[in-house]
């Protein structure tokens, strides 16, 4: 599909930020922002939605609270109890006490690595990727905005360069898709 | 949007723009390393392989080779461990506790602390496994099927609970530090001109592309192991406490350890990272990243620290006194003046006495006396261990076993060793990571940088 990506490239993030936002009143879809470092607010501008992760790292505790639950019990209780100097270890509850630190262990230690590889996965960054970052200055001090033709079908592709030409730019590449 | 009170200290010093700050971390890199460098590495390798060798003699021989009888059955193997564990608790509270503060100080020296901490922990692994004689057998502390029917593992023991904890604690460090380091190795990935080093570090960085919704995950990632990874650091060194805590032994038998052996660790830890940054700092010319303010933040949590350990130390004095168990209260008499009185007193002196000088500002923003006071502190918290591990179970309720410790060569060609090991690793990262986090610096040069700061038109 033929398509015109528009770069373009800013030094500061606040003034990228300006840009951003005086850009999506106009009606400009952003595709894509790429920066050096976060810049805070950028997200609700161009219509980041706020990431799940957290609640998955949530999900992932839970996974490990029970793993650890159920490893202990079917180890200490159901399969061998042991008598240790004749602490209860009859039932889990009372044996409980002394499993709080694998549990709690456990539980870190699941949510912790599950988080980090849904989000290695998520984010498609994986041993071996090529970067995908339009210019090798975005991960040193230039922040770079990419606007796509096809998803502004109201503008034309001259209406678009001016408009970015507008927002304290310092340079505006193009790049053709066929 | 970047505004913080005028009359806190600029963290970053000097006229710096979002490039200076890639410039200064990324160009030592880049360029050819110091003779220094070549001379430390070597020393430190040197030591390391004398260390490597010991232990294979170990291995070879059997852990008869350490100095341990009868009666002291745990020395310096434990007392190296606890050491290291405890150097090891600086770089995560850093990176995590502060993270949930907002401490934004911590940016210049959290990247270099979690690598020490990572390092520290190698070290302190390696003692319990090499103190099992037959390292193969070293999976046996997990919990996996095996051919002897239902034999499993003892989950009611504070050591395995060690296990669980120091493996997840070394784990969840890593990641943690290596999800800061992969937009750090994307920056050097773009930069480099050597193709090798390139294609390194484009290795390394896992195709990061700065992308607005990676910033996005990255954060929340990061504010999330910072909530987890703050309990499991208190966690850590608790449970490495209950190894003595939970026995009978007078002495360990206390429940004060928990707290006592935390702010220990954090004492020592911080102290560790003085030592390693304020060389760091003069080697790679980072002194505009890493100067007097951060040191006396970071002289401020020694202090507290080591007061909190003074605490603990009288009290665990009283209370063996007040106890009226005359085994308590004669582990504690032998302590300061038995025959390990000397070991005891350096304890004190350097725990207790020197961290006091801190309240001091003029000695707290001094550099010179921080490194000083860092390896005072640091010889000092090895004693402590020694003092806690040792002096309690020399003399125990039979007189005829009463026995001393004197470490073998072995004993100290192992301990020596990992301090060669651990600056081995050091300077490695040193000469080929990103020392400072420098996406996490470049947010806060606005807010925090000397120019910014000052600005007269500051919005």
């Amino acid at each position: 599909m033929a398509d015109r990506i528009f770069y373009a490239m800013y030094d500061d993030d606040d003034v990228l930020k300006d840009g951003a936002k005086k850009l999506v009143a106009k009606g400009v879809k952003i595709n894509e922002v790429f920066s050096p470092f976060p810049i805070h607010g950028i997200d609700p501008i161009i219509g980041v939605k706020h990431t799940r992760l957290g609640i998955m790292a949530f999900l992932y505790g839970l996974t490990g609270l029970l793993l650890a639950t159920i490893g202990m019990r079917f180890f200490m209780i159901t399969d061998w109890p042991m008598n240790i100097g004749g602490k209860p270890s009859q039932t889990y509850l009372q044996n409980m006490l002394a499993f709080i630190p694998i549990t709690f262990e456990f539980t870190v230690l699941c949510a912790a690595h599950l988080m980090s590889i849904t989000y290695l996965l998520r984010n498609k960054t994986l041993p071996g990727r090529k970067a995908e970052n339009p210019d090798p200055r975005t991960t040193d001090d230039k922040f770079v905005m990419e606007v796509r033709l096809s998803e502004n079908g109201k503008f034309s592709s001259d209406e678009i360069s001016a408009m970015l030409k507008e927002t304290g730019i310092i340079e505006l590449n193009q790049k053709e898709l066929n | 949007m970047h505004k913080e009170a005028a009359i806190r200290e600029p963290l970053i010093l000097g006229h710096k723009t979002y490039h200076d700050i890639t410039n200064d971390v990324c160009q030592p890199i880049e360029d050819k390393a110091p003779r220094m460098w070549y001379v430390l590495f070597t020393i430190a390798a040197i030591i390391g392989l004398y260390g490597v060798g010991t232990i294979l003699y170990l291995l070879g021989t059997g852990i008869g080779v350490w100095g341990l009888n009868k009666t002291v059955g745990w020395a310096w193997d434990i007392t190296n461990f606890v050491w290291w564990v405890g150097i090891g608790h600086a770089g995560t509270l850093i990176s995590a506790v502060l993270l949930l503060f907002r401490q934004k100080w911590r940016m210049a020296i959290n990247r270099s602390a979690e690598a020490m901490t990572i390092f520290a922990v190698f070290m302190a692994g390696l003692f319990p496994l090499i103190h099992m004689g037959r390292l193969w057998m070293g999976y046996w502390v997990l919990p996996l099927p095996n051919q002897l029917g239902s034999l499993w593992v003892n989950f009611n023991s504070p050591l395995l609970w060690d296990v669980f904890a120091i493996s997840t604690y070394l784990s969840v460090s890593l990641v943690f530090w290596y999800i800061g380091l992969i937009p750090d190795f994307a920056t050097l990935r773009d930069r480099v001109k050597n193709p090798l080093s390139k294609r390194m570090y484009s290795l390394l960085s896992f195709g990061w592309s700065g992308r607005a919704k990676q910033w996005n995950r990255f954060e929340l990632v990061s504010l999330v192991l910072a909530g987890i990874a703050t309990p499991l650091v208190f966690s850590v060194h608790s449970i490495v406490s209950f190894d003595f805590a939970t026995s009978v032994i007078p002495g360990w038998h206390t429940t004060i350890f928990p707290p006592y052996f935390v702010a220990g660790a954090v004492f020592s830890g911080f102290a560790m990272v003085q030592t390693l940054l304020l060389v760091l700092r003069k080697a790679m010319k980072l002194e505009d990243y890493i100067h007097h303010k951060h040191v006396e933040y970071m002289n401020i949590v020694i202090m507290v620290t080591g007061s909190i350990v003074g605490v603990a130390y009288l009290t665990e004095l009283f209370i063996s006194w007040y106890s009226g168990v005359e085994y308590e209260s004669y582990a504690f008499i032998n302590r300061f003046s038995g025959p390990y009185a000397w070991a005891y007193w350096s304890m004190m002196t350097c725990n207790v006495f020197s961290p006091q000088l801190m309240w001091f500002k003029k000695l707290r923003r001094s550099l010179l006396f921080t490194f000083i006071i860092s390896i005072v502190v640091n010889i000092g918290m090895w004693f402590e261990r020694f003092v806690i591990i040792v002096t309690s179970i020399h003399r125990d309720y039979l007189p005829s076993s009463w026995s001393m410790f004197y470490p073998t060569a072995i004993d100290i060609g192992i301990f020596i060793g990992t301090i060669g090991l651990f600056f081995v690793f050091f300077l490695l990262f040193a000469r080929f990571f990103p020392v400072l986090a420098l996406n996490e610096l470049k947010t806060i040069l606005k807010s925090s940088g000397e120019s910014f700061k000052n600005a007269p038109d500051r919005n």
